[in-house]
């Protein structure tokens, strides 16, 4: 097996015990992206200098007897919204082509404490909006289980380069699905946690109620070392949640046995697939054989959830992206004599691309004089409704299934004129955005040769609970041994 | 629910947006359609419930107001557009006497 084969916790191991060095790592995933990035084009930046002076770095640690981390010399994509210093940060989006980041965001220091080697900066949908990752202003990625297919989205670049193995993991951001629905296109495991779990500073933002950032990998036990990597508390995040981690991988038992599986109906209906609701259905009948218990559930608010997304997710972003004026960093456009209020407008009318002109106007009119209350204030008060309902199913179930979008990956371009088809991919995702609950996505099955996404959602700061549900039913099961054909 | 040129116009200048007639058009369009969909919540009673603006009650986290280190000016500079005397500079913004 070749080491880009190997999953992130397998390379840690095999660098630990020097069975082989960090440079001989990256240098074989460098050379992956360069046998497979053509085809696929997952990433916006590639680092190789980086990537092997820090794996050197590294190896020159080991060499002196010194642990380099739980993460020591695994490389990894970062999601291209996600600061790292000295490196270009561009958000897929010519406001930000050339933006330098002047520092390292809390998650890649993180990461950089652990021993992880950023490989590269992973291509997206421009600002985080989109399902397809054919927003990016750059160019589009594709799915590596089949090429003329979009990966998913936002974070399309980051499952595109963990399911072609040009890392074995990645960083991505999560605000309606944006980790998970990718994710299920690719054949990924993807885990958005706990709003407020991981810090975001250094991440720009989108929806600040909503974004979270996430691990991606090939499978459970990858993301939940992931995950113990980048949680946990910082200062500079002020909805940084501040308590005791658990150890994340210690909740791999297996072991199901009386958990409580909530099946909630509503997201089984809503446009979801036939194949979908069978794989998903047969993923929880494998649960139940291992000694789970099936709750059926009504969740009624649920089907509000969309149109409470597009209000809520567009207003903050209205104001989140206001920063964007031409003055301190990003993209200006001004001819000899505009004044301040011309160059800021041309700067943003060519700066930003048409959906995040399209979302900056809806947030803009819905926070305006007069249609505040009709908008904003009433997409927040039926997101309390959405939040009760998934407080009275965790009174009942200790984990939910449900797919995580209604179908497989669609054609490039297929949806592009049809903006609301687009939104349909994340109905399944953006419910559990609205109550800021921890959430994964991994592979339960095969439709066409394309991936089907099995989400399974927890209560708040019950990532334990997810990961050890979602790790016993992937090794019941061979899904996640499947390689993307890449053609 | 269909908004009037006019209403885009001001949206436009409320988000500082320099749209072209064609480009206004098409927003013109595509957001009128995005506000029928909102009127799907219109079917929820509301009345007493509590909006929710952070799933943790999140409260105001406050830190000594303290002088720290912070980034380098030159260092901060290095993604301006224009700088001059190691300031941001912008097209002039007060008229001279």
């Amino acid at each position: 097996m070749a080491l880009f084969e190997f999953s992130a916790y397998q390379l840690s191991q095999q660098i630990k015990h020097k069975k082989v060095s960090c440079r001989e790592v990256v240098d074989e995933f460098l050379e992956r992206i360069d046998d497979v990035e053509e085809r696929v084009k997952s990433f916006v930046t590639v680092l190789p200098e980086e990537a092997r002076r820090r794996a050197d770095l590294l190896d020159h640690r080991l060499a002196q007897g010194e642990d380099i981390g739980p993460l020591g010399g695994v490389p990894i994509a970062v999601k291209d919204l996600i600061c790292t210093r000295g490196v270009r940060t561009t958000c897929s989006s010519k406001m930000l082509e050339n933006f330098v980041a002047p520092y390292d965001a809390h998650v890649a220091e993180r990461l950089a404490a652990d021993g992880a080697i950023t490989i590269g900066k992973a291509n997206m949908d421009e600002f985080a909006m989109g399902s397809s990752t054919e927003n990016s202003a750059f160019f589009p990625t594709h799915n590596p289980w089949d090429l003329s297919r979009v990966p998913g989205g936002s974070s399309g670049g980051s499952t595109a380069a963990v399911a072609a193995r040009e890392a074995p993991l990645a960083l991505g951001s999560d605000t309606g699905g944006s980790i998970r629905q990718p994710a299920a296109y690719c054949g990924c495991v993807g885990l958005k946690p706990t709003y407020g779990l991981v810090s975001r500073y250094g991440l720009i933002a989108f929806a600040s109620s909503l974004d979270q950032i996430g691990p991606i990998a090939n499978d459970v036990r990858d993301t939940a070392l992931l995950l113990q990597s980048i949680a946990g508390h910082d200062r500079r995040d002020t909805t940084s949640i501040n308590r005791p981690l658990p150890d994340y991988t210690a909740a791999l038992t297996g072991d199901v046995k009386g958990l409580r599986v909530g099946v909630p109906q509503e997201f089984f209906a809503q446009g979801v697939e036939g194949y979908v609701v069978d794989a998903v259905s047969a993923a929880i009948d494998k649960l139940v054989q291992q000694g789970a218990e099936v709750v059926e559930l009504s969740m009624p608010s649920v089907e509000y959830s969309l149109a409470t997304y597009y209000i809520i997710a567009p207003s903050e972003a209205s104001s989140n992206l206001a920063r964007y004026d031409g003055v301190q960093y990003g993209l200006r456009v001004a001819e000899p004599g505009d004044d301040i209020i011309a160059m800021l407008s041309k700067t943003r009318a060519q700066g930003f691309g048409h959906e995040v002109q399209h979302r900056i106007m809806i947030g803009t009119h819905a926070l305006s004089s007069g249609f505040y209350d009709a908008y904003y204030a009433k997409a927040q008060k039926v997101r309390t409704l959405i939040r009760r309902d998934f407080e009275n199913a965790f009174a009942q179930c200790d984990v939910l299934a449900t797919p995580t979008a209604p179908t497989v990956a669609f054609e490039l371009g297929s949806k592009t004129d049809d903006p609301f088809a687009m939104k349909l991919a994340d109905v399944c995702t953006i419910p559990v955005n609205m109550a800021g609950l921890p959430a994964i996505s991994l592979p339960c099955g095969f439709h066409q040769n394309l991936p089907i996404g099995l989400q399974l959602i927890g209560n708040l700061l019950d990532e334990s609970t997810v990961l050890r549900a979602a790790h016993a039913y992937e090794q019941s099961t061979e899904w996640h041994k499947q390689r993307a054909k890449l053609c | 629910m269909s908004l009037t040129p006019e209403e885009v116009d001001h949206i436009a200048l409320l988000a500082r947006l320099d749209l072209s007639a064609a480009e206004r058009e098409r927003a013109g369009r595509e957001l009128s359609q995005i506000l029928d969909h909102f009127q799907q919540l219109s079917e929820l009673d509301t009345t007493d419930v509590e909006p929710t603006s952070h799933v943790f009650p999140v409260v105001n986290v406050l830190r000594e107001d303290r002088s720290r280190p912070s980034l380098p000016r030159n260092e901060v500079l290095l993604n301006a557009p224009e700088q001059a005397d190691g300031m941001f500079q912008v097209p002039r913004v007060v008229e001279a006497d």
